[in-house]
């Protein structure tokens, strides 16, 4: 026991546990780190841990594995911090955070929605630049540009007060009658349910438009007049 | 007063972070700050070459980090700016011979002894990018008025929010007025749209830039070239003046020139 536990080391932080594992194989962590938890499980019930891997190289199904088994103990992981780009590249699939000073809430993680039902929005009001990935179980309302390269992927409804340049997809669970609104709408691609446009060209100078299935089951856009 | 320490960064490869990296560090060193440009891109090193120092190299940045000399042994001083160093990057190692906090540590030693840190980042957004932007007090993205290369740059400017880097301030480099003009190329208020950060340089399509690289001495020491100007107002402004933009709209001809100054146009 005391030398499983010589590998991990535990200290408290503002908001949770960060936990440090040294290089030992990952199994052998991972069995450390449980038997610590199992020890322990009145000081770790409920904890928030972030993990410190050093240099590890770890894969989906490691992290997976490792957060399932902490959550059936009552423990969120919620943050991996690690040297190899390629855990941080896993951590960041999972939606984990990968620095502890700072969570990133919105960056390629999946919001959970649970009370409000069909009728929950997320806002955000900043550009979404290349690179970043938001997943909404509801609406998505955007104050800001969304630049080519990002992706908005929403089961309800997609509005955007600025430009959309980036791909969008409204209704991702098929819901068809999601619709896309933007100032100027010119995406890369513009997804709504199953259906998946060509790209629309970008306008000379910009109105407000409004995107959805129409009758025939094509994708349409139309211009927004008031009244 | 401690070190500013700017690290210049594009994502994109080839849109010229290495060449603004020598010529903002003579530039400033020319002004009479003290300032050491550290390369790092490790395993694929230029700045040496840039700054014409190539052969004086027996150290290197990895060197310093594994503890085989000491940082003042690593460090070269520039053949004609006295208050001019570089830290040369390894060429027979990769990037995971240095870690963020080897280079916070590095960095650390440094700022009581310069006015600017310069770094140079490689391409790419993986670990040698992270590397550089670890001890940075400021970065500076560098684009080209080309689709990609803006693309890449946005793509940078997400991460360094991300990061807590700030978003960066903004050079856009190779611009060539005379293809603009004819809408065959992205012109500054295109990118800056898109990018939406601070702007801090243009810096004109200029043949005198590859000559300089080549001969080992960067355009910023040539007081005719345009990109030269431009860099030395870029590094200017990073000493906190104000310094209006280059009219770069300067194709019209001597005889239009006279005319205007003349008041008849």
């Amino acid at each position: 026991m005391n030398e499983t536990n010589s590998l991990i080391q535990i200290k408290g932080l503002r908001d949770g546990l960060l936990v440090s594992l040294d290089d030992a194989p990952w199994d052998v962590q991972r069995v450390a780190l449980l038997a610590q938890v199992d020890g322990q499980p009145a000081f770790f019930q409920g904890a928030r841990l972030a993990l410190d891997v050093a240099s590890q190289v770890l894969h989906v199904n490691d992290l997976v594995d490792l957060r399932d088994q902490l959550s059936e103990r009552g423990i969120s992981l919620w943050a991996v911090i690690s040297e190899s780009p390629t855990t941080e590249k896993t951590a960041q699939l999972l939606g984990l955070a990968t620095r502890i000073s700072k969570p990133r809430p919105e960056e390629g993680r999946k919001f959970a929605v649970d009370d409000l039902g069909e009728e929950t929005a997320l806002f955000l009001s900043r550009t979404l630049r290349s690179g970043t990935r938001i997943e909404f179980a509801g609406h998505i309302v955007i104050w800001g540009d969304v630049n080519p390269g990002a992706e908005i992927i929403a089961e309800g409804n997609v509005i955007i007060w600025g430009r959309l340049r980036g791909m969008v997809h409204a209704g991702a669970k098929g819901n068809r009658n999601a619709v896309v609104c933007a100032l100027d709408l010119s995406p890369t691609q513009l997804r709504i349910a199953d259906e998946v446009s060509a790209v629309l060209k970008p306008r000379e100078s910009p109105k407000p438009e409004i995107a959805r299935i129409n009758k025939d089951g094509k994708l349409q856009s139309e211009f927004w007049s008031p009244g | 007063m401690p070190a500013q320490v700017i690290t210049i960064t594009s994502g994109k490869g080839g849109v010229g972070k290495t060449t603004a990296v020598a010529n903002l560090a003579v530039a400033l060193a020319s002004d009479g700050a003290k300032v050491v440009c550290i390369d790092g891109d490790i395993g694929l090193r230029n700045l040496d070459v840039i700054l014409g120092l190539e052969n004086r190299i027996v150290y290197d940045i990895v060197d310093v980090i594994e503890g085989r000399c000491r940082l003042r042994q690593a460090m070269i001083r520039d053949k004609k700016l006295p208050e001019l160093y570089l830290i040369p990057a390894a060429q027979t190692r990769d990037k995971n011979a240095v870690s963020p906090s080897d280079m916070n540590r590095l960095v650390k030693e440094l700022r009581n002894d310069f006015d600017f840190v310069l770094i140079d980042s490689p391409a790419g957004i993986e670990r040698g990018f992270k590397n550089a932007i670890a001890p940075a007090d400021r970065v500076l993205v560098i684009t080209n008025p080309e689709v990609s290369a803006v693309r890449d740059a946005d793509r940078v400017i997400g991460i360094l929010e991300a990061e807590e880097k700030g978003p960066g301030a903004l050079i856009i480099n190779r611009l060539n007025p005379s293809l603009v003009k004819n809408h065959d190329m992205l012109s500054a208020d295109d990118v800056l749209d898109l990018l939406a950060v601070e702007l801090i340089g243009i810096v004109p399509e200029d043949e005198n830039v590859i000559i300089g690289s080549n001969r080992g001495a960067p355009v910023a020491f040539d007081p005719k070239s345009r990109a030269g100007q431009a860099f030395r107002n870029i590094a200017k402004r990073l000493r906190g003046e104000k310094v209006p933009f280059l009219d770069l709209d300067h194709t019209e001809g001597l005889w239009q020139r006279l005319q205007r100054l003349a008041g008849r146009k």
